[in-house]
């Protein structure tokens, strides 16, 4: 499967399970709210060009503003997590040799603890700018700190979760692998 | 201007990034004033469609909960009908054999407008529902929306088939309510916290409340008719800083399993509206 054919299929996935699935969850407490819609970002491939991927991530989180009508608040912490994503990868993995023989991050192509700790990373600040953004509109210091603890430990989960169940198939980049 | 160009260049990817982030906060914070969101109407048309086919499949799991809203809403306008009050018969009616002319001419001023519910959320701090009904059948936007049980929400914007409602459980709702029995007003909002409970503030000590009361919309209200259920006190929160009760409402309308609910047309609202929009020019 051709990999914009693969990334339009999750992008179109994990809006729908985010709208229709996750928010439709009864709320157990004022600060759980579960978000998996941004791990399309974390899987997008590594060889992306950073403007493009800005743009994807942009888009991306527009498309989910429109099913929840808060235009922008989910397009922000979108586009900061897809600006930072290409810095933080640089600094976890090994140069030139993962980014050439693997085509996009998980365990397998980054190794188990740097890859959780991009996951980790990213998911925080995405929450954190989130419900900074939230926060500014109404709401107090407890719910700022609760909420951005709450929905980072259930996204966590949620993430782990993916992965055990949605095994990828680290694909190698390079012919040898077919061979 | 050459040198703008070359640090354009350089830090392309910076650049946009900035410029991107600027244009969501320039939609979030235009939206939050005006709930009027960029290209609006035909992503509502698009995100509307799709709520609309979902919701052919959840309505058919809820048929017993609707079947029992609306059971329970025939057996209140039943109980309501003029035949079963009786009035002792004392007076006397004269008969004159021509077309009598209403002197008073009542004229209508709320119409309602049945809709089906095909998006509502629940989870978030800021809820909507989609509803489909549109534009082009009637729904304006400021037009307010009533469930089985009571009241649910204001419509803020329309496109040709579908129409988007805050929902009373949204963290800048706010809706002018009273008490049943003694007409004191105050405003209906929500703090954010559980789905089934909203706050009332703004009843004054003086007042005597009781847990149970009932609480309905109020007079002043443009978009709401007065009288219709809101919900009931269940917890009194007396702070000592203030002159006003908060109170603990549990709401009429059980938001979990919204399926129809009525649009209420205020013909008299743009009327209104101008009105209490003209500015009210001082002494000077």
């Amino acid at each position: 499967m051709s990999s914009i054919v693969k990334n339009s299929f999750r992008f179109v996935f994990f809006i729908l399970i985010q709208r229709y699935v996750l928010n439709e969850i009864p709320p157990l407490h004022q600060f759980v709210t579960p978000y998996l819609y941004f791990l399309f970002i974390l899987w997008l491939p590594f060889s992306i060009n950073r403007f493009l991927l800005l743009l994807i991530a942009f888009l991306f989180g527009l498309t989910l503003d429109y099913f929840t009508q808060t235009p922008g608040l989910h397009a922000a912490p979108c586009l900061l997590i897809a600006y930072i994503r290409p810095y933080l990868l640089n600094l976890l993995i090994p140069q030139e040799t993962t980014e050439q023989s693997y085509i996009e991050p998980s365990f397998k192509s980054m190794g188990g603890a740097p890859y959780s700790l991009y996951v980790f990373l990213l998911t925080f600040i995405h929450h954190f700018y989130l419900v900074l953004i939230e926060w500014l509109q109404f709401g107090d210091f407890i719910f700022f700190i609760g909420k951005v603890a709450a929905t980072t430990a259930i996204s966590l989960l949620l993430i782990f979760v993916t992965e055990m169940l949605f095994f990828r198939k680290a694909k190698f980049k390079t012919n040898a692998a077919y061979l | 201007m050459k040198n703008i160009f070359l640090f354009i260049g350089r830090h392309f990817t910076f650049v946009s990034f900035i410029v991107l982030q600027i244009l969501c906060i320039i939609m979030l914070s235009k939206y939050n004033k005006t709930y009027e969101a960029f290209f609006s109407a035909t992503a509502n048309e698009l995100t509307g469609k799709v709520n609309a086919n979902l919701s052919n499949v959840y309505t058919y799991f809820s048929l017993k909960e609707i079947n029992r809203q609306l059971s329970v809403e025939n057996a209140r306008l039943r109980d309501s009908l003029k035949a079963n009050f009786i009035a002792p018969d004392s007076t006397k009616k004269l008969v004159t054999d021509t077309v009598t002319i209403d002197s008073i001419k009542q004229y209508r001023k709320f119409n309602y407008l049945p809709a089906k519910v095909v998006g509502n959320t629940i989870s978030s701090q800021t809820n909507y529902l989609t509803l489909e009904r549109g534009f082009k059948q009637g729904v304006r936007k400021g037009m307010s929306v009533l469930g089985p049980e009571g009241i649910v929400g204001v419509v803020i914007d329309v496109s040709e088939n579908f129409s988007r409602v805050m929902s009373l459980l949204h963290r800048n709702s706010k809706v002018s309510a009273m008490l049943k029995k003694d007409n004191v007003a105050g405003s209906i909002e929500w703090d954010g916290v559980d789905p089934s409970y909203l706050t009332l503030r703004n009843i004054p000590k003086s007042s005597n409340i009781q847990k149970g009361d009932i609480v309905v919309t109020s007079n002043y209200s443009a978009n709401f008719p007065s009288h219709l259920p809101i919900g009931t006190i269940t917890e009194i929160i007396n702070d000592p800083s203030t002159n006003f009760y908060t109170l603990k409402i549990k709401t009429a309308t059980n938001f979990y399993s919204l399926q129809y609910v009525d649009v209420i047309e205020n013909i008299q609202y743009a009327e209104q509206m101008k009105l209490e929009n003209t500015k009210q020019k001082s002494n000077e």
